[in-house]
């Protein structure tokens, strides 16, 4: 298949970018959508142009490293799939891919399609983890953990820090990443003795770092490549407001 | 560190809903009120009586006007920081996302059609039928005529009977409508009361809500226009 690609090109940081258009052709409907860009990149090498920067890392869905606006959608059309396992018999021949960085205040363009989302890992180290004493790893049965909750805690936790939900977010708000940090985290007993903490750490370091206000639109979960839904929202702003009124 | 709840951003979401919710209360409240002018004037002015100049009447509208303030304020402060945090470049390319209602994204919106429907209604009800009461006028110019502002009946039916009153009404009632649909959830939502089970419960519930709250207003402005009119008895029964 032969495609024509608008895609955002910006040499760094500072500088200012633009859209730049671009063909390629006889694309394997086979091929995923990063393959189809390193095929372009290949091109542009060939040509003796700067290839287009993109980030990937485990090309297998899990790693949270590729990002990527096509079409307008985080992620591509696809439903609950990353840019990575998104693959070209999504598109027809002769289609036309807008491909844009994510576009948030916390996530600055750094190269190309590109975006710095420490924002991301700052938020993490503020609370979304659970404090332990080095030594043996406990037996997994020793805690008892209600089935629905486990299954509940696995569904958040299957967020992988992506920031699609930010970059979708007409509020560019962060919440529904927080949510499923905080979430996975409050329905197991293990997360639950920090979780006051937690919540008010997490939820005031979101803010602090220029991430805007929910409005529960929905957009975040429609968009979200690993299906986080915004109950766990609903869970956030319970923990949260229970958090604040006891301290 | 964690900083105050009145800044942060789900404790804004918390005035917000709740500033919404005792609005809701209200709409309800005044949708029940204006049913009783379907049935009978004097229940109507009955009921106007107690809300006229009296000191809990003043109050709980002085109580009332803090919470719309209080919620078109912290409306433009969530959207000016939520401007702000989406960056100065925008997206190219836009789709609709799955499942997102309208009316979600242009809440700031179709409040200022809320709020220019309000300023409308006050002036040509709140202020004749209120105002003019507690300022200790004993008349108030309806028209041609003079009529008590203590008569609400007089005063609402003359204006119900006139077809472009009733098109801007049903228009408002229209927008508020698309509020509450979002708005009644999205309270829920916002103070942590949702969850996987209740999730489309809520929405359904939202929709409900705002149906019967806008039915009721609507019901009430059809029938006063079609009784002006002389299509429908007055004395419905």
């Amino acid at each position: 298949m032969n495609l024509t690609l608008e895609i955002w090109r910006q040499p760094n940081a500072k500088a200012e970018g633009k859209f730049e258009t671009y063909v390629v052709k006889d694309v394997s409907t086979e091929s995923s959508f990063l393959e189809m860009l390193d095929i372009l990149n290949n091109q542009l090498i060939h040509e003796g142009k700067e290839p287009v920067a993109f980030d990937h890392d485990c090309r297998e869905g899990i790693c949270g490293a590729c990002s990527l606006r096509i079409n307008g959608h985080a992620h591509g059309p696809e439903s609950e799939v990353t840019t990575c396992q998104l693959h070209m018999r999504n598109f027809k021949d002769g289609d036309k891919i807008v491909i844009e960085p994510w576009r948030s205040r916390a996530f600055p363009v750094i190269k190309d399609l590109v975006v710095d989302r420490t924002a991301y890992e700052t938020i993490l180290q503020a609370g979304g983890f659970v404090s332990v004493n080095t030594g043996g790893v406990p037996d997994a049965n020793a805690i008892p953990i209600a089935k629905d909750d486990a299954e509940e805690s696995m569904d958040a936790a299957a967020c992988i820090g992506c920031g699609a939900c930010a970059a979708t977010c007409k509020n560019g708000s962060a919440m529904l990443f927080v949510a499923a940090r905080v979430s996975s985290l409050a329905k197991l007993p293990q997360g639950q003795v920090e979780g006051a903490r937690r919540a008010k750490a997490m939820v005031a370091k979101m803010d602090e770092l220029g991430f805007g206000n929910c409005t529960n639109t929905g957009a975040c979960q429609a968009e979200c490549p690993k299906g986080i839904t915004i109950n766990h929202i609903a869970r956030l702003n319970r923990e949260y407001l229970k958090a604040k009124f006891r301290s | 560190m964690s900083g105050s709840i009145f800044t942060s951003s789900i404790g804004k979401k918390m005035f917000m809903s709740i500033s919404g919710c005792i609005l809701v209360l209200f709409l309800t409240f005044h949708m029940c009120m204006n049913l009783a002018l379907v049935f009978s004037d004097a229940a109507y002015n009955a009921i106007c009586g107690f809300l006229g100049a009296n000191w809990y009447a003043v109050a709980a509208t002085a109580v009332l006007a803090l919470v719309i303030v209080l919620h078109i304020a912290l409306a433009i402060v969530l959207t000016l920081q939520n401007r702000k945090a989406r960056g100065s470049i925008r997206y190219r390319a836009n789709a609709h996302e799955n499942g997102v209602e309208w009316s979600s994204k242009n809440m700031l919106v179709l409040g200022f059609v809320v709020l220019l429907g309000l300023i409308f209604h006050l002036v040509h009800f709140w202020y004749k039928m209120m105002f003019t009461e507690l300022m200790g006028a004993h008349e108030v110019a309806i028209g041609a005529a003079m009529v008590a502002p203590t008569d609400g009946a007089a005063i609402v039916r003359y204006y119900f009977a006139q077809w472009p009153y009733l098109l801007l009404y049903l228009v408002w009632f229209a927008g508020i409508w698309f509020h509450l649909t979002h708005g009644v959830w999205s309270m829920m939502h916002s103070l942590g009361l949702n969850s996987k089970v209740w999730f489309k419960r809520m929405k359904c519930i939202s929709t409900i809500v705002a149906t019967i709250i806008i039915g009721g207003f609507a019901l009430c402005a059809i029938v006063l226009f079609l009784q002006g009119n002389g299509i429908l008895p007055n004395p419905l029964f």
